[in-house]
């Protein structure tokens, strides 16, 4: 499942996580603030860029490595997940539908560090049922005419640009009058809401994007028009794998606590890692995360040797949004009274675990693919 | 400008063990690692790089076939070329055939202008193998680097003391060891590891490079290792607390109760 490369870089980014990030997991989580230093530092790393093509500045590395790169830094901090969006939701739709033109502004800019990406395509009224968008583009001579509002959007309110989903066909019945564009943070129309005050992963910024009247060049088309569906479909399947990621890497965080926690607790005159319960739930939790893992990096492997992997997908997302609920809920519980107090990591890591297995896809809309794929639609 | 660094593969523990027969070391089962010193070697190493375009920094070990594993981490971190010098003839050497060893291995790599060693590696703790390998290549050298700076062809450093340093200039070609104080060794990153594994490491055995069999691996080793033992553990201290008078009586106190005085 694994090759060299990956296990050299599962030894970086562990090392880097537990050294240069875990330090500030707490912080960042309670201030909502996240370090530019440390940012930097994930630059300097090339985490953020891990799937981007060489041609564009970035690493032209594998999904597997994109997961381990996922997992290893949940493991200490859910948050700093949102550090590398390009390699999933900000980059994805660009290096499959851009054309050259917009790679090299696009990529290249996330790729060297200079630009921050996003994707929105949820609206008040549209999560999962995406048809339901109500953003518009209207043509207007060359350009599109952009309204609407696009909500719980990660890393909005620092981004530079956004991919946008609107309806350049309102006529059009269902998905087929959806279309992507680029637009661009600076542009006249373009504003924020509020930064959302959200129960996890606080250290990922989360806003609503207001488009009034932005005037978007026709270069600025993502793919062609009324592609917006297929475009969006196309990067959630592949994010799928990193969200599952994201999971398995806070499960596994999470048993670490677990370990740590009932190997230095005494109860009853002994560390409660002594008690047949304290074993059980950890060889349980252990199994599971290991299910987990097997998932995420069986997707990540058929992805990339080219095979169909929209279900495995789907099932290691939908599997690991519970699995990481489940063993933070567990590995609190092993925690007694302190898992309850925030000095201790796994409170946060409960927090985090929420939105797992709601974003991107909740686990109820992976079912439906999952059974999409083995009923038939 | 080239640039050679010297590296060695160490097991990551604090209990080396050692086969009790031979009085080497065991290898298997322990994590192995890229030396302490020896990553600030490559990190002076590589800063040099980061300054001057026309510099090349080659690393070379001697060591196990899966030293290879670290050297792909020396590429990973910056480094141009990687050597792997790796016989079982080599095997069991102490620090006089390594030396040996690594002296030809390195006439062979080419000429270099600035050869940087660790200090010392933490499973054997000699200190030895740079010096030597200066010693048999005819080099200058300075041990104990814990500042570097190059003008030209000038190399001014300071070496470190046990109470301070000393500053000592020298011109190129020359060894140096490196101290931790050095640098800080930067992390690989992403890009740098899957390009390590595209390049070639080269694997050198005991026909491939300009030395004399009698010279190296273990029967060539003047050192003969009479025992090897593992220290016992000692018990925990006493922390005495309190004003020092206290203090003082309370150690007489237990002094006497154990009859030590």
């Amino acid at each position: 499942m694994f090759e060299k490369k990956h296990e050299l870089l599962r030894k970086l980014v562990r090392e880097f996580a537990v050294n240069e990030i875990a330090p500030y997991a707490k912080e960042i989580d309670q201030t909502g603030h996240y370090p530019e230093e440390l940012a930097k530092k994930i630059i300097e790393c090339k985490f953020h860029c891990v799937t981007i093509p060489e041609a564009y500045g970035g690493c032209g590395g594998d999904t597997r490595s994109n997961a381990i790169v996922t997992e290893e830094i949940a493991r200490v901090c859910a948050s700093s997940v949102s550090q590398i969006m390009p390699n999933s939701l900000s980059g994805t739709p660009l290096m499959l539908f851009g054309n050259e033109q917009q790679k090299q502004k696009y990529l290249r800019g996330m790729a060297e560090g200079t630009m921050i990406g996003s994707f929105g395509i949820t609206e008040p009224g549209a999560g999962s049922d995406t048809a339901s968008i109500v953003t518009t583009a209207e043509k207007d001579g060359d350009d599109y005419i952009l309204n609407g509002r696009k909500c719980f959007i990660t890393n909005g309110p620092v981004c530079d640009f956004i991919t946008v989903f609107a309806k350049t066909d309102t006529k059009a019945k269902g998905v087929s009058g959806i279309s992507a564009f680029i637009v661009e943070a600076a542009w006249e129309g373009f504003s924020r809401g509020k930064v959302e005050d959200k129960l996890g992963i606080r250290g990922s910024k989360t806003c609503d994007i207001v488009l009034e009247n932005v005037r978007v060049p026709k270069e600025n088309l993502l793919g062609r028009e009324g592609q917006g569906f297929k475009i969006c479909m196309a990067t959630l399947d592949s994010g799928r794998i990193t969200v599952a990621s994201q999971g398995l890497g806070i499960a596994q965080g999470a048993l670490d606590e677990a370990v740590k926690f009932t190997k230095e607790r005494i109860q009853f005159g002994k560390p409660i890692s002594r008690l047949q319960n304290t074993q059980f739930e950890i060889a349980d939790m252990a199994t599971k995360i290991q299910c987990g893992r097997l998932l995420v990096y069986d997707a990540a492997l058929k992805k990339d040797s080219g095979k169909p992997y929209s279900q495995e997908a789907a099932m290691a997302k939908y599997y690991c949004g519970d699995l990481c609920n489940d063993v933070t809920y567990r590995a609190l519980q092993l925690h007694g009274g302190y898992g309850f107090i925030k000095d201790y990591d796994i409170e946060r890591m409960y927090r985090d675990a929420r939105i797992v297995s709601i974003y991107e896809g909740t686990s109820e809309i992976q079912k439906v693919v999952i059974s999409g794929h083995i009923l038939g639609k | 400008m080239n640039i050679l660094v010297c590296a060695k593969q160490v097991p990551n523990t604090n209990e080396v063990k050692i086969d009790p027969v031979k009085g080497t070391l065991i290898r298997e089962g322990v994590e192995s690692i890229l030396n302490p010193d020896d990553a600030n070697a490559l990190e002076e190493a590589l800063r040099l790089k980061d300054q001057y375009e026309d510099v090349k920094v080659t690393v070379l070990s001697m060591g196990p076939p899966q030293a290879d594993d670290m050297l792909r981490e020396c590429l990973a971190m910056g480094a141009d070329e990687a050597v792997l010098v790796s016989d079982k003839a080599f095997g069991g050497a102490d620090t006089w055939a390594t030396s040996n060893t690594i002296s030809a291995a390195i006439k062979k790599a080419g000429s270099f202008d600035i050869i940087f060693a660790g200090r010392q590696a933490i499973d054997g703790d000699t200190a030895q193998v740079g010096p030597q390998i200066a010693e048999k290549l005819g080099l200058p050298q300075i041990t104990y680097v814990q500042s570097f700076e190059l003008d030209g062809d000038t190399v001014t450093v300071q070496r470190q003391l046990e109470n301070g340093y000393e500053v000592i200039r020298v011109k190129t070609p020359v060894l140096l060891t490196a101290v931790k104080e050095l640098n800080q060794p930067r992390y690989m990153n992403v890009k740098g590891i899957y390009d390590a594994y595209k390049k070639e490491i080269p694997v050198w055995g005991i026909d491939d490079i300009p030395v004399e069999k009698e010279v190296v691996g273990l029967k060539a080793s003047p050192t003969k290792v009479f025992r090897s033992f593992t220290p016992a553990p000692k018990g925990k201290g006493v922390m005495l607390e309190g004003p020092a008078r206290e203090k003082v009586a309370n150690l007489i106190n237990n002094l006497q109760k154990q009859h030590i005085i």
